[in-house]
């Protein structure tokens, strides 16, 4: 603390700065990135749990976590990547990409099925990097090189796709050598009293807490934050600010493999159409969790409580018997909800700039 | 403080700000400029100036827009070598390649954009890009603790009062955050922190606050050039003044050679002001 007191001057020009922060406690929560998924998550459960006796059953949550557990792993890749400032539009189609990557090596090269795992992850993570180099290198949006990559993929996919197995379809994934290890790691179940929960949801547990360790307490997490707040001022401090954007694309990338060969082994095919509008589910996952769109500010958890959201919400509909397309609405308003509330967020955090 | 101290501070081989702390302004100059110009194509920027900071003093470049003042800071922070003349760190030609060697030699500019993130906690913005680390292979991690426990410690020693370094940079008013930007410059290892403007943009007590960090910087031994147009920033603070008009030097004066209205007079023009007053009162 402050060894000399300060000049009555002084001190005169700290009280009037400290009404700014006098609610400092409250406000201080209401700017965490994850309150607002933290309350919707509870509603949302709130809600569908008291409407539908199955939803709150224990097979009921092992039915509602899993299509969370997928969304939510891509969709805390996604909101590192945005706190560093740039959006991965190619990251839904990217799984399908690896899909069938590791379908066509293993079914129609006869490749053992780790061995296509494997050169699935080597293209994935190519393909991040190539997103990450060109947004770096161009200083171009990564909204439209990444919509070229999203094009691009989109069509390589349907073409090689029916080039090779004259279908819109890759499947017998299961009848590959190594399939029962892999599928028993990635996407089998596990029995937790009596019910079967998807392993998938242990790895989006794990991701979320090394995600949120990496960008809370690593070297690396605050670079994110930096380059994606601003990047020339990062560089100006001597934050490697390029590499660390081209790390996030290939995180990215390598979320959308690990989904994307975890879909293919649990299916066991893989629609050469699959993942399609997947990229703006996980974007809206993390703007939802916290994230802002401009950058710079975000939490990980937050991602995965936005995933959650979906999650439930796309089974609880189900269970309900509602008709689906009130999803897509529901969609659209927990958007605009979270944005509007980022808004006042930023609003708060550079009140008194200048 | 010093094991406090990163490697990156002890590598530029220098002996740290602190140990010449209140030595006050003796002996030869940290920092000189010799006779230097600056030429773009046909424009002179800055014809034959001269200047030099000491340990513990602080030197003010005083002058109007257009005067010359940025071309002055590219000069000493290495973004640009002068046509003519040089530039001397310790006595010897200091020939700084880019800044990033400047910095290494203990030159620390804090420019007006500050460099840091305002949507990012104090802490984290103090360390950026020289985050203090602890444990080892993939459990590396940010010391969290330190970077907290240091910056509060470093910004009490400077006299900022933050009230929580958690809070994002944001928030904090102009003057803090130049003051911030100040200390974290003297934490890593400044010998020679040269300020842009640091008042221009700050109401009267605001600037007062700066004014005083900028003392207190001097106090710690560091040499200290403080470009401002604001005389009546400059004067109280300042232990020498150079004055530039359209890129000569009116002047580089001790404080002991010349007063506040004097350097008024000479920033303004001498004559012109007078003649303008004359007008004024006129009219």
């Amino acid at each position: 603390m402050t060894t000399t007191a300060p000049p009555a001057d002084e001190r005169t020009e700290r009280r009037s700065d400290e009404r700014v922060s006098d609610v400092g406690l409250l406000r201080r929560l209401l700017i965490r990135p994850e309150l607002g998924a933290a309350i919707g998550v509870v509603v949302v459960f709130a809600f569908f749990a008291a409407s539908s006796e199955v939803f709150r059953s224990p097979a009921g949550a092992a039915n509602w976590l899993y299509p969370a557990s997928t969304l939510g792993i891509m969709a805390i890749a996604v909101a590192l990547l945005m706190i560093g400032g740039e959006f991965d539009l190619s990251a839904g189609v990217m799984t399908a990409t690896v899909g069938l990557t590791v379908g066509l090596l293993s079914t129609e090269l006869g490749w053992n099925l780790w061995a296509a795992m494997l050169g699935a992850l080597v293209l994935a993570l190519a393909l991040g990097f190539v997103n990450g180099f060109l947004v770096v290198r161009t200083g171009l949006p990564s909204f439209i090189i990444t919509l070229g990559m999203f094009l691009m993929l989109q069509g390589l996919n349907l073409g090689v796709t029916t080039a090779v197995t004259d279908t819109v379809l890759v499947d017998g994934i299961d009848d590959v050598p190594g399939y029962e290890l892999a599928n028993a790691l990635l996407a089998g179940t596990v029995d937790i009293g009596g019910v079967q929960f998807r392993i998938t949801i242990l790895w989006w547990l794990v991701l979320t807490a090394v995600a949120t360790w990496v960008l809370l307490r690593t070297r690396v997490g605050n670079w994110i934050f930096a380059v994606g707040g601003d990047a020339r001022a990062a560089r100006n401090v001597g934050v490697p600010a390029a590499r660390t954007k081209i790390a996030l694309f290939m995180t990215t990338a390598g979320a959308a493999w690990l989904v994307g060969t975890m879909s293919a082994l649990r299916l066991t095919s893989v629609q050469a159409n699959a993942g399609i509008g997947q990229e703006l589910i996980f974007i809206v996952a993390a703007v939802i969790g916290g994230c802002l769109l401009t950058g710079g500010y975000g939490s990980a958890i937050g991602a995965s409580l936005g995933a959650l959201i979906f999650g439930m919400t796309s089974q609880g509909i189900v269970y309900l018997q509602w008709d689906a397309n009130w999803f897509m609405f529901f969609l659209g308003a927990m958007l605009l909800l979270a944005v509007l509330a980022n808004r006042l967020v930023r609003r708060y955090a550079e009140q008194s700039r200048k | 403080m010093s094991e406090d101290r990163p490697e990156r501070a002890d590598q530029t081989g220098k002996p740290p700000a602190a140990d010449t702390a209140g030595a006050g302004a003796t002996g030869a100059p940290l920092l000189e400029l010799a006779n230097a110009s600056k030429y773009y194509g046909s424009v002179i920027a800055l014809k034959d100036v001269s200047t030099s900071v000491r340990a513990g003093e602080v030197t003010c470049v005083l002058g109007d827009n257009g005067a010359g003042k940025s071309t002055l800071i590219k000069l000493l922070s290495g973004v640009v070598r002068p046509d003519e003349g040089e530039v001397l760190l310790d006595g010897r030609p200091a020939g700084f390649a880019n800044p990033r060697a400047a910095l290494d030699a203990g030159v620390a500019t804090v420019h007006q954009d500050l460099a840091m993130i305002p949507l990012m906690a104090v802490w984290r913005n103090f360390f950026l890009g020289s985050e203090p680390t602890k444990g080892w292979g993939p459990l590396r991690r940010f010391d969290v603790a330190a970077a907290r426990r240091i910056t509060r410690e470093q910004l009490a020693a400077m006299g900022i009062d933050i009230r929580d370094p958690d809070q994002p940079v944001g928030t904090l008013s102009g003057g803090e955050r130049q003051s911030v930007a100040i200390a974290r410059a003297v934490y890593f290892g400044a010998r020679v922190l040269i300020l842009d403007e640091p008042t221009s943009a700050l109401g009267v007590k605001q600037a007062g606050t700066v004014l005083r960090y900028i003392a207190r910087a001097r106090d710690q031994g560091l040499g200290v050039v403080f470009i401002t147009h604001n005389p009546h920033h400059a004067y109280p603070v300042g232990d020498r003044f150079l004055l530039l008009k359209r890129g000569r030097s009116l002047g580089d004066f001790a404080k002991s050679e010349i007063t506040l209205p004097e350097v008024t007079r000479l920033m303004a023009g001498g004559s012109e002001l007078d003649d303008l007053a004359h007008e004024l009162e006129r009219a």
